[in-house]
């Protein structure tokens, strides 16, 4: 069986690196924590890494640089700046890569999310804005899985399927441009791109506070046309085992929880 | 040397709840002629360089990390 090599890529201010490293170090993969100047060759040379040489990429949560400027933005212009033909060939390889909260930020910062009109856009076609709340939203959240179509990361995810991810986010609305908005969420729904929306206990799309931010549509995880980048708002690295969930003990006993699916679909689907 | 005053703001039409939020606050303190409060940001980079240059350069920094074009537009003032 092949070893799957995972980089688990961070800079400063990055803190979900552990969470995705055991993520993909219990579905059997051999993941990395990887600085980006060590992709970057900002590093002695026995530190330094070639994005060619892993098979699945992970942007793992925090606040990657601080959050300045917008969360996101800084990790986003300095892979762009200097790693964008890595990145492209990376994905048109269709190697899966998944961006969780500010992982997704960075991805929608970057371009490589919705990546409607090719496999980067130069400028950001979409952005992760503050909550309506205005607040910073810690909680369970429920997801309901909508893409029709099997992909690397919900493989074992039937459409309609819900799953509790934990959320913890200040900005994670998802928009559009205001003039654009509506068609661009039907080409997003055309192209089988929404991946999790939130819903409430009855598994209905609902408003505040099932989902955390006001995103559009309840979005909370979208894909690209290729199905193989994948990035989302909540959690699914911090629901790996079923005493995670909080309502584990007046459930039916399952080891694992809800958030494996994912990795090991993922780790499976470059097997 | 230059000094560019790059200001960040949210486009029309974008809803604003650091703004929305301050008002609030600034109520509770017992400010009551308050109409709306707006958050704006505003970065200044001293640069050394001719004015023509730098106003190009502030542009590609926009462009490239500063302002998100969905939701922000910016203004560069060099003085």
């Amino acid at each position: 069986m092949k070893d799957v090599k995972v980089c688990v890529l961070r800079i400063e201010g990055t803190n979900c690196e552990d969470e995705t490293f055991q993520a993909f170090a219990s579905v059997d993969a051999s993941p990395e924590r990887v600085h980006l100047k060590q992709l970057l060759g900002q590093c002695p040379s026995d530190l330094k890494r070639d994005l060619g040489s892993y098979d699945i990429l992970a942007l793992p949560g925090g606040f990657s640089a601080g959050d300045y400027v917008r969360a996101g933005a800084i990790f986003a212009a300095r892979m762009k700046s200097g790693l964008k033909k890595e990145l492209i060939s990376f994905v048109e390889n269709s190697r899966p890569v998944i961006g969780i909260c500010n992982g997704f930020q960075i991805l929608v910062e970057l371009g490589l999310l919705p990546a409607m009109d090719g496999t980067m856009s130069d400028i950001p076609d979409a952005a992760l804005y503050t909550n309506d709340s205005g607040r910073f939203e810690c909680r369970p959240t429920l997801l309901k899985q909508e893409k029709s179509h099997k992909s690397v990361f919900t493989a074992d995810m039937p459409k309609g399927t819900v799953v509790m991810y934990p959320s913890a986010h200040a900005e994670g609305k998802l928009m559009f441009p205001k003039e654009k908005e509506q068609k661009m969420l039907d080409r997003l729904l055309e192209n089988d791109q929404v991946v999790f929306r939130y819903v409430d206990p009855d598994g209905e799309y609902a408003g505040y506070p099932w989902c955390p931010n006001g995103s559009l549509h309840n979005i909370a995880g979208i894909c690209n046309p290729a199905g193989n980048v994948l990035g989302m708002m909540p959690h699914p690295e911090r629901v790996l085992r079923r005493e995670t969930h909080p309502d584990w003990t007046r459930e039916e006993w399952k080891e694992d929880g809800d958030g494996l699916s994912m990795f090991r679909s993922a780790v499976r689907s470059v097997k | 040397m230059v000094v560019a005053e790059i200001r960040i703001e949210l486009k029309p039409g974008v809803a604003d709840p650091e703004g929305k939020n301050t008002k609030k606050a600034l109520e509770l303190l017992g400010f009551k002629d308050i109409k709306g409060v707006r958050s704006i940001k505003m970065f200044e980079i001293e640069m050394v360089a001719d004015p023509e240059t730098a106003k190009k350069q502030c542009e590609d920094m926009c462009r490239k990390l500063l302002a998100n074009p969905v939701i922000q537009k910016f203004k560069i003032d060099l003085r």
